[in-house]
């Protein structure tokens, strides 16, 4: 087992991502600290675009992580629908 | 006909349509003549087509998103500039950090820009190609970001003036220089490994977060800013770096032993490029983020620990000497401070002695080795300067031939001892720091005889003569009195509190 | 509000870094100036190129040209990366915003087969040598010496691969079945006889080693033959063929090629005018690639378009001070 993490930018639109990312994986540690907020996950990690849409209220391109998104722990599967972060081990 | 359902692509497919297909198996040139560095590391590549895209940009969105952020950071410089922010930091000591960061990061930031343009022609793979590209000109987008995040500061304090010219000469920007050279001068597979694996993925967390959050810390508003914006390109530059290890190591079982030499080069040849990180954290920062031993362990020790698990698969095993970088945790931020407090007159910063309650920090922070080893010797130093005596050493260091690093730091199993290592070739004696770096001689003597070492240059007169005055001042271009020496009593000081009267 | 007299006494200890002041003056620089020029490292290199031993990590001797200072080409666009980006992003909208409004009323199916067959014969396999154009445009931005002008071709190496996936996107929409007349296209690039001619250039200008001529080769004359056909007589052929809708995506080819001429010229100008020997070394090239890509594009473009374009590409270079001679032999 090993964690993987992804870090975002603290910031308005973060915010409904990681409720969204709470909602999808039950088992994510979110970590605040200064500027920026931190979820970690053993193994493996979801994110769905459909649920984003939901809390955004608007739709949501997964690309768009792109911009909010400051590091990334694991291998990544992007398509259009969601992105996950994965370990193999 | 109903264009709309029909030529819905899902993101692969027409992401493959976008890059891989516009690419095509040439017949008027040879695929050696149009590539012609791909072959001779030795690495065996089967088949590009297996490359695995590590994120599917196109130009459009590429464009569309990096101006996003671009229009969100300009806006900040704009507002820094127009509001004095350089008055918010929370100590004139903590610009040392930021002088630090420009002559000694934002250079490496070019050469990676130039090191991803020439690795995003040479490879054979157009999937690999493009990727590159695209982190070529997020390079150069941190190049030129973090200039203009600095420029305004550069109005008001010193050090920063000429970065360029300083970081091709002044002795301690040999290790960041030399660092990136050398992955820079490699074949394009060792250049992703060092750079894109080793340094992106392993190390940037280090080199970033540190960074940006002792900014956030410490009130600087345009390094938080554009460092959290180049981090956002970082996301993308660290998958291609696990994507390019794991496509090599997939190609061919020939490729594993030499990624895994250039995985045991270039996480130790990291590890000591960051020593002057940890310096940065424990030392220059006035408000403290975590201790540099803290971020050893959080992102290499457990991140990297994650990674190397990854790897085993493919039959690698975490970097040698990675034991040597946990027992070195304790010690090498004091001593490379210790290093550049005693060089203070050729340092385009300031260096001073940490104040009581820093070293009751450092004393929480370092339990087994600061009250030991470096209290009693920054309190012997306090006392000196108290006298009048502040402490210069006017010899000059012998340099580590790989890292040029001054052989200040300990031997990891006696921390009283200079760690030090020599080997004769062709019958020069050539000297290290570590078993590390003599290891790395080793595998390629003829590559590091060539390091432009700058104690032997200065001595060679190569660096404006023997007069040390001379070589700080005009070649160097550190200005005498302004750039370099004591916080205490400086002109930085000094017009910090004339400024703050006026604020 | 005491705003402005607390903030008169904190004077600038100086207006810009010293490289910029040096070349520029000491007074406040633009962003442009600050990230562009003397920025690149020029001395005490630590090791030879592993792949190219002959050479410093960056070295002048990377071209046959000669420059007292590197940095007399200055980009007349200004072009730093985030204006750049910005500039790009604006020209993305507008692609965007054509692109759907073609898409939403289904524009595609009111080509006639005709125009569909002379885009799938004349612009799609252009998207292979698109590709091509962005490895040399990068390719010369690892070798060419200083910022301005790496930086110039690298931001000109990406909007060709812009290029590249927006004639992509044009054949997924005049495509019944996305992706089939892509292959088509793909299939002349590799076969048609018509095509080899341009392949072969594209394929030869890889092997170029001095990245002056390749970026002649590519930017000046084969760019200067090839897209004033595409942005003049292509569209009125395709009106003709009841084809007049591709041009709405068509249309920012054109927008592109008149901005990335600006910086060509400028550069080209500014090399020519150093000395005697770089204008002959250039008129050199421009001959000797010149004639090739006449031969190359002629079964594409057509006589009528060649000359017209020769014509064209003759008053640049003359405005650029250098010989029409060559070119003009031909039309």
């Amino acid at each position: 087992m090993s964690r993987v993490f992804i870090a975002l930018q603290d910031n308005e639109n973060s915010r409904f991502i990681v409720e969204a990312i709470s909602e999808d994986n039950p088992n994510a540690e979110v970590k605040h600290s200064p500027a920026m907020i931190r979820i970690e996950a053993d193994d493996r990690l979801t994110i769905y675009r459909e649920t984003v849409e939901e809390k955004l209220g608007r739709d949501w391109d997964t690309q768009e992580l792109q911009i909010d998104m400051i590091s990334i722990g694991g291998n990544v599967d992007e398509d259009d629908d969601s992105f996950t972060l994965y370990w193999n081990s | 006909m109903n264009a709309k359902t029909s030529k819905r692509l899902n993101m692969k497919d027409r992401y493959r349509i976008m890059t891989r297909d516009l690419a095509w198996e040439p017949s008027y040139q040879r695929h050696e003549d149009i590539f012609p560095q791909e072959d001779f590391e030795g690495i065996k590549i089967v088949d590009w087509s297996q490359w695995e895209d590590p994120f599917r940009l196109t130009m459009d969105n590429y464009w569309k998103f990096q101006a996003e952020k671009e229009r969100k950071l300009y806006a900040i410089f704009d507002a820094v500039s127009q509001n004095n922010g350089q008055m918010n930091v929370s100590d004139p000591r903590y610009l040392n950090a930021v002088k630090l960061f420009i002559t000694a990061v934002t250079p490496l930031e070019y050469n990676a820009y130039k090191g991803y343009a020439r690795v995003g022609r040479q490879f054979g793979g157009v999937g690999a190609r493009i990727a590159c590209q695209m982190q070529s000109i997020d390079e150069l987008r941190h190049t030129q970001t973090q200039i203009h995040a600095m420029s305004h500061y550069n109005k008001y304090f010193g050090g920063m003036h000429d970065f360029p010219h300083m970081f091709d000469r002044v002795w301690y920007l040999s290790v960041p220089k030399s660092f990136f050279e050398d992955a820079s001068t490699a074949g394009p597979f060792e250049f992703l490994t060092a750079i894109s694996f080793s340094f992106e993925y392993v190390l940037t967390n280090l080199l970033f977060l540190p960074f940006m959050s002792g900014a956030a810390y410490n009130g600087d508003m345009n390094t938080v800013t554009f460092g959290f914006s180049a981090q956002s390109d970082e996301a993308r530059h660290m998958t291609l770096g696990l994507e390019i290890i794991k496509f090599i190591l997939e190609q061919h079982e020939d490729n594993v032993p030499i990624v895994q030499k250039w995985l045991d080069k270039w996480l130790w040849r990291g590890y000591r490029l960051l020593s002057i990180v940890g310096m940065m954290m424990d030392y220059m920062l006035p408000n403290k983020v975590m201790s540099w031993a803290e971020a050893w362990e959080m992102y290499y020790e457990e991140a990297g620990g994650a990674l190397f698990k990854e790897l085993e698969r493919y039959g690698i095993r975490p970097p040698k000497f990675a034991e040597q970088t946990v027992i070195g945790k304790n010690h090498v931020s004091h001593q490379t401070w210790f290093v550049f407090y005693q060089y203070g007159h050729a340092t385009a910063f300031n260096t001073w002695i940490p104040t009581a309650k820093e070293m009751d920090w450092l004393s929480e922070k370092y339990p087994d080795t600061f009250d030991r080893l470096y209290r009693p010797r920054f309190e012997l130093l306090a006392e000196k300067a108290a006298k009048g005596e502040r402490f210069y050493n006017n010899t000059l260091p012998q340099l580590c031939q790989i890292c040029q690093i001054p052989l200040a730091i300990t031997e990891p199993d006696d921390d009283t001892m200079i760690s030090h290592r020599d080997t004769v070739h062709e019958g020069e004696r050539y000297h290290f720091c570590s078993d590390g770096c003599r290891d790395i001689f080793h595998n390629e003597p003829e590559k590091y005889v060539q390091a432009w070492l700058p104690v032997h240059q200065i001595l060679q007169g190569n660096c404006g003569g023997a007069d040390m005055e001379k070589v700080i001042g005009d070649y160097y271009r550190i200005e005498m009195g302004e750039d370099n020496l004591e916080f205490e009593g400086s002109p930085e000081q000094r017009r910090w509190k004339q400024w703050k009267q006026a604020v | 509000m005491s705003v402005e007299i607390k903030t008169t006494s904190i004077e600038p200890i100086r207006q810009t870094y010293g490289h910029t002041q040096r070349r520029f003056g000491d007074k406040p620089a633009t962003r442009y100036q600050e990230a562009s020029f003397d920025i690149q490292s020029t001395t005490n290199f630590h090791y030879r190129p592993l792949y190219d031993h002959q050479f410093e990590l960056y070295d002048p001797d990377h071209t046959a040209l000669k420059m007292c200072d590197w940095y007399a080409f200055s980009d007349p666009r200004q072009f730093y990366y985030g204006a750049w980006v910005a500039n790009r992003d604006a020209m993305q909208k507008n692609a965007e915003n054509s692109f759907s409004f073609f898409e939403k009323r289904n524009l595609g199916s009111r080509l006639s087969d005709e125009a569909k067959q002379l885009v799938i014969k004349t612009l799609l396999p252009l998207r292979h040598m698109e590709m091509g154009a962005n490895m040399n445009n990068v390719g010369i931005a690892g070798d060419a010496y200083g910022t301005t002008i790496s930086q110039a071709h690298m931001f000109h190496g990406m909007d060709r691969l812009a290029t590249a996936q927006y004639l992509s996107r044009i054949g997924l929409l005049i495509d019944d079945t996305p992706g089939v007349v892509l292959a088509e296209a793909k299939q002349l690039w590799m076969e048609d006889p018509a095509w080899q001619g341009v392949r072969r250039y594209v394929e030869d200008s890889f092997v170029i080693k001095d990245w002056a001529e390749l970026s002649v080769a590519q930017n000046l004359v084969f760019d200067g033959l090839l897209y004033p056909y595409l942005n003049d007589h292509l569209e009125a052929e395709l009106d003709e063929l009841g084809g007049g809708d591709i041009a709405i995506l068509t249309d920012f080819m054109g927008d592109w090629f008149k901005d990335g001429t600006r910086f060509i010229d400028a550069l080209f100008k500014t090399l020519a005018a150093e000395s005697e020997a770089n204008r002959e070394q250039l008129n050199r090239w421009i001959q000797h690639w010149h004639e090739r890509a006449v031969e190359a594009l002629e079964p594409i473009v057509g006589k009528a378009g060649i000359a017209s374009s020769q014509a064209l590409l003759a008053k640049r270079l003359t405005k650029l001070g250098l010989d029409t001679d060559a070119v003009a032999s031909h039309y």
